[in-house]
């Protein structure tokens, strides 16, 4: 095992934010650190916080640590912001608005850049989550890019996930599209004491009792909708006054337990690994194939053949890939052939 | 993602931090803005920050780079306890520490003696200050 993951399983907070720096840059070493890490990882509630810019999530993110500071939990947060398309630079804002937990080690929170992923986390933020939870956070709560209708990576990473809906968010059209509105398993309408709340909330409502038995889970293809069904629950909250936020932890402490009992935590868990997998495979074959186009001269080079309209993009990619298929190939039929 | 693929260059992380009770945060705004623009990765903390607060954000967003803004005056008192904090977490050596505002010239010495790499004052143009980043962050 290395030394930092040793530091860090110590509780070195010094330690902690070198690996998360180390898995972000997929730094020399990183593969190595989270597969140390896998198997003291599995004891944190991942609780995912996502809606759009300004809707307050920063906000409630502070207040609804505070609350689970209060209950003599630690805490681990990830806030993430997205990256300039242009200079790969960004802003990481969200610690400006978590003042509640000043000075308070046992709250860790880090920012992280969307680095040019567009799901609304970044490439590293599971990873991060994994070294959140074998430092032994109790809660790893994860603030989203600011989200409009299509950012529902975070699904696939927390076990809960709230969605802010502040007031003004569009009428019940809205309400019948896809994309963000399937992922809540908490609705949170937050800026409660803005107008239109009402109508909001019946737009909501309505929206959940028409998906009925589809919403609410990754997984809805259950048989057994009564045991397995969790129906999203809307939370009004103001979270600049901390109102609503005890109603919305017990929604969250309800959420948990039915994941439990309902064993979808478990599938959950399937899902995500699962996708872990495939994402790792795809980086692994990636750098494979990277590595051929630079021997090749680099993709500038490689490319030119193409506007030269010497060759076409799919020819291209055939003959890029050519050897790791025939590796591929090679190794699946001595697998198959019967032993001499 | 994108970023890794431009080249070897690594993103250098930065923190802009204003301690102590001045409000005048307009220059850590364009400071921010010019250092995103440049490539970095900016973790504002807002105003008010206690030195302690500043501390556990370099340890924890695990910066490159701590840029304080401080036009108060009372950077005499701020900074060596931010220095010190710093030195307890052992994240002394490898963090690039820069001050930027009004410091009186007297002052500026001791700042350097304490650790601080640069004081940049009103007028510096943002380039350079970027392009002493590039130079001084801390090799990994």
């Amino acid at each position: 095992m290395s030394d930092l993951v040793e530091e860090l399983l110590d509780g070195d907070h010094r330690a902690l934010a070198r690996v998360i720096t180390t898995v972000e840059n997929r730094s020399p070493g990183y593969r190595e650190i989270v597969a140390d890490l896998y198997q003291h990882t599995g004891h944190a509630d991942v609780i995912g916080i996502t809606g759009p810019p300004g809707a307050g999530k920063s906000t409630l993110v502070d207040k609804l640590t505070k609350a689970y500071r209060d209950r003599g939990e630690t805490v681990g947060v990830i806030g993430i912001d997205p990256a300039s398309p242009f200079t790969g630079g960004a802003v990481l804002g969200d610690r400006v608005r978590m003042t509640s937990t000043i000075g308070d080690m046992d709250v860790f929170v880090r920012s992280m850049s969307a680095r040019g992923s567009l799901g609304g986390l970044s490439a590293a933020t599971s990873d991060a989550v994994k070294a959140l939870d074998a430092f032994g956070k109790d809660k790893v709560i994860i603030e989203t890019v600011g989200a409009g209708q299509n950012e529902i990576d975070i699904v696939r990473t927390a076990d809960t996930v709230a969605v802010l809906v502040p007031p003004g968010s569009g009428d019940a059209i809205q309400m019948l599209k896809a994309g963000i509105l399937e992922i809540g398993d908490i609705f949170v309408v937050n800026k409660a004491d803005m107008s239109g709340v009402d109508r909001l909330v019946r737009d909501l409502r309505e929206m959940i009792e028409l998906n009925g038995q589809r919403i609410g889970s990754v997984q809805a293809s259950h048989e057994d909708p009564e045991d397995l069904h969790w129906t999203p629950q809307i939370i009004e909250t103001v979270a600049t006054e901390a109102q609503g936020i005890e109603e919305l932890v017990e929604v969250i402490d309800e959420h948990s337990s039915f994941l439990d009992e309902s064993g979808l935590r478990r599938e959950k868990e399937r899902t995500r690994m699962a996708e872990e997998l495939r994402t790792l495979l795809r980086e692994d074959v990636g750098q494979l194939l990277e590595a051929e186009i630079q021997s090749r001269g680099g993709i500038e080079t490689v490319i030119e053949a193409v506007l030269d309209k010497e060759t076409d993009p799919y020819t291209l990619a055939d003959e890029l890939i050519g050897p790791i298929r025939d590796c591929f190939e090679e190794a699946q039929g001595e697998l198959s052939r019967p032993e001499d | 993602m994108s970023a890794d693929q431009h080249g070897a260059e690594r993103t250098i992380r930065c923190l802009v931090a204003k301690v102590g009770l001045d409000g005048h945060d307009r220059g850590a705004h364009v400071i921010s803005r010019a250092f995103r623009d440049a490539g970095f990765e900016v973790i504002y903390s807002g105003l008010h920050n206690t030195p302690d607060e500043v501390v556990r954000a370099v340890v924890q967003e695990d910066v490159d780079v701590l840029g304080i803004s401080i036009l108060s005056g009372a950077h005499g008192t701020l900074v060596p306890k931010i220095v010190e904090g710093l030195k307890e977490f052992g994240a002394f050596e490898d963090t690039l520490i820069l001050v930027g505002g009004t410091i009186p010239e007297d002052d500026v010495t001791e700042l350097k003696e304490l650790g601080v790499a640069e004081v940049f004052g009103p007028g510096t143009p943002v380039s350079e200050t970027i392009e002493f980043i590039r130079t001084n962050a801390p090799e990994r």
